[in-house]
């Protein structure tokens, strides 16, 4: 088990290193490269200038040392120019040019500072992602329970009236992306027009004091789109545990059915949709996007619609591999998972 | 003019769509009639849940088909008309001339278009993107899939890093990285699309080459036929006033009918490259659950080649879950190209596609509802109908 955990580990690095190589190769295309010069000098800027811009900060040297830049292993860029102003990858506001340090990567912790907040990346991170976790943990506490009991309770009785609507239910929300169903809440329940104002239809407040009112309709909105899948999962393997032989068995014992179903059905019932819940993540991932810009809540996926539009570079790596560590510790933790809860694989 | 009442919109809108409904009475008469022979497709006739999907995706294409046809539309969806700007449904057109039609039926957006004639023209936008870019990601899954289950081994490895490579990245951080326009000029859309749409023709070539292999005199000169039709339409997608990328010379541009806009093709090669990796992982699931039956072992004591027996003898056999699969992906490649619009990815901002449509309506939503509403209900319909057709085809292909 250990040397199993240890080799995904590898892999899992490897991953992220190719990842944020990919993400590093794609924002230094020289278009790219050009918008962030703009965006940073000014919009007017010639191409000579341009260039000049991005020789001056160390953006035209080769793709690898920069690179090898941001990890750590190569050492900073840094130039005086001509006005005795002190540039490089390494400068920080408030730091003289004896005080910057020779590396700043990821090997000294140092995860780089975003052109478009004007901060510390790791900081951004961090704050962001607080308000994100906290919106997912809302969306976990509605959307598991819910969505285990919409299968357990379609799978009980396969084919019965319960089974048709509860499945219906959940085949209609599989079908209804972020974006539809969000839109379709702010117009049913905080709109003017149809005159119900129920919630609030921006989540602004919700983060410094959040309430039911101002943080409900996020969080419905992305754990309706989810719940489908994993209540479908459910029902699908409730379904194959109601037809074995040991359900027959007590059955025929006489045991009443809520017996059956709370004390021999639901622990088998329950292994299959623990992987899929894990591996709901990165689709939450997507989720949470789309609903922090339609519900206006800075989080995570506020800074990653940010960091993308102004070509962030340090940023928009640090984003990709916080995302891609999330998705891949949740397969990890889905495959060790499955293993401990059915005794009957074991990892050679 | 009076404002139209609730019940005269809804009569004019089912009077426009009139052409849909013929189409749709009759797909459903003659496919009911001759249910029986008509295999797998005719079963769906036996499933009421099927049937509904069905209808439901059937009555979307007719509407992108007949609406490209300009048979639907009331007004031009690019056209403004002053004084409509956010008007609600039902609103006669200020000073209509003589055979134009005289109201907006499901009101006007913020730039005062037609909302109704919008959302048609949507439905052609999805209707032609997603199944084919859905098609595409298939062949792509398949000519990698079927080896890496098939022989497994270093190659399996070696493919199956790269597909969860894929996989590990956010689908939206990969669209805000590849759908930008600055990504577009560097011609990197391009450069994907030369090696995506490259894998049906090699997809292609292998299938007829592996099944008519033994009959040189009938094979040559079918392979120089299909694949010389393949190659020139691949040549003719790709390229564009005769060159591929910058400065490599292309199909001259007489041979070259027509050129797809760089923000279609992009949009296009993305959806392609993010939905390819999940169909890679299932085909070749299939392919090492099936490599292990008895029939294939009968070929290969016959002595047939490997990718006769990938493609003849276990993708047939796989077909079930793939078409299945295949449903359920369009509609998810549907709410895809509706994520692009929302965050006004690739195509053009003015374009009726539902997902841009959707994410300008809502910046008013709390005052006016009928400019956002119409777009996320057809989208919401259309991939609705996507999975109860795929549930009807599993449910039906299950019972043999």
């Amino acid at each position: 088990m250990g040397l199993f955990i240890l080799r995904r580990f590898g892999v899992m690095l490897l991953t992220a290193l190719c990842l944020t190589f990919i993400v590093f190769f794609l924002t230094n295309l020289y278009p790219n490269l050009e918008k962030l010069a703009k965006t940073q000098g000014n919009q007017r800027m010639s191409d000579e200038q341009v260039q000049t811009w991005l020789d001056n900060r160390g953006y035209s040297d080769p793709l690898l040392t920069k690179y090898g830049r941001w990890l750590g292993v190569m050492p900073g860029f840094t130039k005086t120019l001509n006005d005795g102003q002190f540039v490089g990858t390494c400068v920080r506001p408030g730091l003289t040019p004896e005080e910057t340090p020779r590396f700043c990567g990821i090997a000294q912790g140092d995860w780089g500072y975003s052109t478009r907040f004007k901060a510390d990346v790791d900081e951004i991170i961090w704050k962001r992602l607080g308000n994100t976790l906290y919106l997912m943990m809302w969306v976990m506490i509605l959307m598991v329970p819910s969505a285990l009991l919409v299968g357990v309770l379609a799978g009980m009785r396969e084919g019965s009236r319960t089974d048709r609507s509860l499945s219906t239910f959940s085949i209609l929300s599989t079908a209804t992306p972020e974006y539809v169903s969000g839109v379709i809440f702010i117009a049913v329940f905080t709109s003017s027009t149809v005159g119900l104002k129920w919630f609030k239809g921006t989540a602004t407040q919700a983060m410094e004091e959040p309430t039911f009112e101002n943080f409900f309709l996020p969080v419905l909105t992305i754990a309706l789109y989810g719940m489908g899948y994993i209540a479908r999962m459910t029902r699908a393997s409730m379904t194959e545990v109601m037809t074995a032989q040991y359900i027959r068995t007590a059955r025929l014992k006489g045991v009443s059915f809520p017996n059956i179903v709370i004390k021999h059905a639901l622990r088998n019932a329950l292994i299959a949709p623990f992987t899929v819940i894990m591996l709901q993540f990165p689709w939450l991932l997507n989720g949470v996007v789309i609903v922090e810009s339609l519900f206006n809540y800075k989080g995570f996926g506020w800074v990653l619609v940010e960091a993308a539009g102004n070509n962030d570079i340090q940023l928009l790596l640090a984003v990709s591999v916080v995302s891609v560590f999330v998705v891949l510790i949740t397969q990890l933790i889905s495959d060790i998972g499955y293993v401990y809860l059915n005794p009957r694989i074991r990892i050679s | 003019m009076e404002p139209l009442g609730t019940f005269e919109i809804i009569i004019r809108v089912l009077y426009q769509l009139s052409s849909v409904w013929i189409a749709l009475l009759l797909l459903f008469a003659l496919s009911i009639a001759f249910k029986r022979r008509l295999g797998l497709y005719g079963k769906l006739f036996d499933s009421p849940i099927g049937m509904i999907g069905f209808g439901l995706v059937m009555f979307w294409v007719f509407v992108g088909i007949f609406g490209a046809m300009d048979l639907i539309i009331t007004h031009d969806p690019l056209s403004q008309v002053s004084g409509m700007k956010n008007k609600v449904p039902g609103t006669p057109l200020a000073g209509a001339e003589e055979g134009e039609y005289a109201w907006y039926l499901l009101g006007g957006d913020n730039l005062a278009r037609d909302v109704f004639s919008r959302v048609v023209k949507g439905a052609w936008i999805v209707v032609q993107i997603a199944p084919l870019a859905t098609l595409f990601a298939f062949m792509v899954g398949i000519t990698l899939g079927l080896p890496a289950g098939y022989y497994g081994g270093r190659l399996d490895t070696f493919l199956s890093f790269l597909a969860n490579l894929i996989l590990a990245f956010p689908v939206i951080l990969l669209f805000y990285l590849l759908v930008t326009p600055e990504i577009v000029a560097t011609g990197l859309p391009t450069m994907m699309a030369i090696v995506l749409f490259m894998f049906p023709i090699i997809f292609l070539g292998v299938l007829l080459n592996s099944r008519y292999r033994t009959q040189p005199a009938f094979r040559t000169p079918l392979l120089i036929g299909v694949l010389g039709f393949a190659l020139w339409l691949y040549l003719a997608l790709i390229s564009e006033n005769g060159y591929l990328v910058r400065s490599i010379p292309g199909l001259p541009s007489v041979l070259d009918p027509f050129d797809i806009p760089g923000g279609i093709l992009v949009v296009f090669v993305s959806v392609v490259f993010v939905n390819s990796p999940t169909v890679f992982r299932i085909v070749r699931g299939l392919a090492m659950d099936i490599k292990t039956r008895d029939y294939v072992a009968a070929a290969q004591t016959r002595g047939e080649g490997p990718w006769y027996i990938m493609l003849w003898e276990i993708l047939p056999n796989a077909r079930g879950p793939l078409i299945v699969d295949f449903c359920l992906r369009i509609g998810y490649t549907t709410i895809l190209l509706g994520t692009l619009g929302f965050f006004g990815l690739g195509l053009p901002p003015e374009s009726p596609d539902w997902g841009s449509t959707i994410n300008e309506g809502r910046k008013l939503l709390s005052i006016y509802l009928h400019p956002a509403l119409p777009p996320a209900l057809a989208l919401l319909s259309l991939v609705l109908g996507l999975n109860l057709l795929a549930d009807g085809l599993r449910e039906e292909s299950l019972k043999d």
